[in-house]
């Protein structure tokens, strides 16, 4: 039992971070918003370069071949600075699913290309028009069509970095991969947007903190009163507990059973509740300044409000833990249980 | 990162489940807050506890404990309440002073006080809180004045846990004309000692598990003094992190709880309102996420790292998840949930009697007001 990371982890985190708060600044967001844009190609070069997209490919198909633990880390480096370019669905769900399908494919060779998935759990899909490629579901089985071979439906969403579009496409003109495990894709997309909310979540603490200690009212700082320190004390205590739920979930998301996929759901429900709950809470210590455009809160809180209801809603995430409790042995002894041991 | 037990921890887990299912009483002990009678029977368990080594058993051997380490502590818990054994006593001991004498006390300070606490000979209560220092325990009147190689303790605590039966006890005292942070020291003293007068103060339950103590000349060596004179603020500022942080509440007593709720739910399902589900979810939800936490906290530790700040995010978090998690248990009981032990209908006694004990929660060990200022300055750096 040792429920820390390795050195090599956090190394990898690093570099993440610092690779995001360099080129992924609010002025960049802001120059996006403008100019319409969904993704910055010089920016997804870099992460290109620096190997963020390979991190859950196979060797085989030219990965580095590590685990979800790591990849959440990159994702919640990009929560944190709400990275518009979807890494996400691309490099943590879409691409490992076509590795395991189809190892050779020419979009795998092509590490710039990003690819989108039309996963039955999600009517709209994501980043469709800028992917190289768009798994589709079928009856289980994945197809794959480029922007082109379909009809895209554009339906605008409030966060001017989430691109969606309902597909409608044609098996004639499409190339079948064969049978899929939706399940894993699911289950990955629900890990990795955990972890991506709580970057969301810190960073609108942070935002608020940094406002709270420059902002005067009555002749003081407004974050040294206390009902402005209590929003975003409990803001982070939200944040503190969601981790090791989002830290636990990647450690334990290869069990593939009914206790993996509970705190898979535990992990999301939780950690897009704590970035809910911090971007408010960074609202509302900004005062109007917080309801305005021009204070970038804003983004974190839409990131957080289309999270929450993509990939699982709620409800579908609670229902799959009621599975866990009422199917499942509960007690002290059972926090990191599996479903073999009680078989 | 590895979420797996060893095969040693496993063992060590089997070893604890054998000895505790040998020991455990049948039938649950009195509250040891209700009665002499019930304080008597916890102390006698204690003593049982002591006769397996399972008394103190994250303490070093030397002084009556087992040094484990804090994993093989999260699985003592474990087994401690799923075995549904008696409520420690000593707590006030075990859990906040042990720890502290551990880090601050000399050999043979260690030597008098640890193996008489790890037997249940000495129980221990303590006395922080004063009629004008609640949460602000820099404002604590009471006195010690140096006399030779005694001091001589002056003034009034309150809201002492346990007092009104136990031992001993441990406060604040300031040196007479000091102010605020300086000039206090952590002092032990007999509760029999004369000059100490001891009175019961009802709990919201009616338990006489509070007391008031009023100290008058009471004469005590200087050697019940923990650490340094005048570095009683820094010494207590440690135990407080020991309490918020870790010891004070491990997480199986909430996995137990959520347990139970989770079967109270299963044969009320028929009849409560079907959108509390969602509530049964959460608590197992929120047990769950606290026990993730505390095993990343002990694995941090255990790697090197030290508690911080971060430790008061715990407070808010388990005092919050009692209440919720209580109270979900009274909506799904409905109008059964107001009767006492007395009432023929009676069947949820022990959830409102939980319900009553989480309404504390976050009030004590300083209250969550005191936590979030804490979580704001020290965490996120706000300015005072």
């Amino acid at each position: 039992m040792d429920f820390t990371l390795s050195e090599e982890q956090l190394m990898f985190a690093e570099t993440a971070r610092s690779l995001f708060a360099d080129s992924c600044t609010p002025d960049h967001w802001r120059r996006m918003m403008e100019a319409g844009e969904a993704i910055d190609p010089a920016r997804w070069a870099a992460i290109v370069e620096t190997g963020l997209t390979l991190v859950l490919l196979p060797e085989s198909a030219g990965g580095i071949d590590l685990t979800e633990t790591d990849f959440a880390l990159i994702a919640q480096e990009a929560g944190y600075v709400a990275l518009p370019e979807p890494l996400i669905e691309s490099a943590g769900v879409a691409a490992p699913m076509l590795a395991a399908l189809a190892p050779d494919h020419a979009l795998l060779a092509d590490p710039t290309a990003t690819i989108a998935i039309a996963h039955p759990a999600n009517p709209y899909v994501a980043n469709a028009d800028s992917a190289g490629g768009i798994i589709l579901h079928d009856g289980g089985d994945a197809w794959l069509a480029t922007p082109d071979q379909v009809t895209l439906t554009a339906q605008p969403s409030i966060d001017p970095f989430r691109r969606l579009f309902s597909v409608a496409w044609d098996k004639d003109k499409a190339t079948a991969l064969g049978r899929a495990d939706w399940n894993l894709a699911f289950d990955r997309a629900a890990l990795f947007n955990a972890a991506f909310a709580l970057g969301l979540a810190q960073r609108s603490v942070d935002l608020a903190v940094d406002y709270a200690k420059e902002r005067q009212q009555f002749g003081k700082p407004i974050g040294s009163y206390q009902a402005v320190k209590h929003h975003l004390a409990s803001a982070q205590v939200a944040i503190e507990f969601a981790k090791p739920v989002v830290a636990a979930a990647a450690a334990e998301i290869g069990a593939r059973d009914t206790q993996a996929r509970a705190r898979v759901s535990h992990a999301k429900l939780v950690a897009l509740e704590a970035a809910d709950k911090a971007a408010r809470a960074a609202i509302q210590v900004h005062g109007a300044m917080g309801y305005s455009w021009e204070v970038d809160v804003h983004l974190f809180l839409k990131r957080a409000l289309a999270l929450t209801q993509t990939w699982g809603t709620p409800s579908t995430h609670r229902a799959r833990i009621a599975t866990r409790i009422f199917t499942q042995p509960m007690g002290p002894d059972q926090t990191f249980a599996r479903e073999t041991e009680n078989a | 990162m590895d979420l797996n037990y060893t095969p040693e921890q496993q063992a060590f887990r089997a070893e604890v489940r054998a000895w505790l299912e040998a020991h455990v009483p049948s039938e649950p002990l009195e509250h040891f807050d209700a009665t002499r009678e019930g304080f008597e029977a916890h102390r006698e368990w204690e003593k049982t506890l002591k006769s397996g080594d399972w008394g103190m058993v994250t303490w070093p051997r030397e002084y009556g404990g087992r040094g484990l380490d804090l994993i093989e502590w999260l699985i003592f818990e474990e087994e401690y309440y799923r075995a549904g054994a008696p409520g420690r006593v000593n707590q006030n001991g075990i859990f906040l002073l042990g720890p502290t004498l551990i880090e601050f006390g000399t050999h043979e300070q260690k030597q008098r006080f640890l193996p008489r606490m790890a037997s249940g000979e000495e129980i221990w209560a303590q006395a922080w809180s004063e009629p004008m220092a609640g949460s602000d325990l820099a404002g604590v009147r009471a006195t010690a004045t140096r006399e030779g190689d005694d001091y001589i303790l002056n003034g009034h605590k309150i809201w002492s846990s346990r007092a009104v039966f136990a031992d001993w006890a441990f406060g604040l005292f300031r040196e007479p004309g000091s102010e605020r942070h300086k000039g206090m020291s952590l002092i032990f003293f007999p509760l029999d000692a004369p000059g100490v007068t001891v009175n019961a103060i009802k709990k919201i339950n009616g338990h006489v598990g509070f007391a008031e103590i009023f100290l008058e000349n009471v004469r005590v060596p200087a050697f019940n003094r923990l650490g340094e004179e005048g570095q009683g603020w820094h010494i207590c500022m440690a135990t407080a992190g020991f309490e918020r942080g870790l010891m004070l509440r491990s997480p199986a007593r909430y996995q137990v709880a959520a347990k139970k709720l989770a079967e109270l739910w299963a044969a009320n399902k028929e009849t409560a309102d079907p959108g509390l589900e969602a509530d049964v979810v959460r608590a197992h939800m929120n047990a769950d996420a606290y026990a993730l936490n505390i095993y990343q906290t002990a694995s941090r530790l255990m790697a090197g790292a030290k508690i911080g700040p971060e430790a008061s995010t715990n407070k808010i978090f388990w005092s919050e998840m009692d209440i919720h998690l209580t109270q979900t248990a009274l909506n799904i009981l409905g109008p059964q949930a107001e009767l006492t032990h007395e009432a023929p209908d009676a069947c949820a006694v022990d959830w409102i009697d939980d319900y009553i004990f989480a309404l504390a929660g976050p009030i004590y060990a300083g209250s969550n007001e005191i936590q979030r200022n804490i979580i704001a300055e020290r965490m996120l750096g706000l300015p005072r």
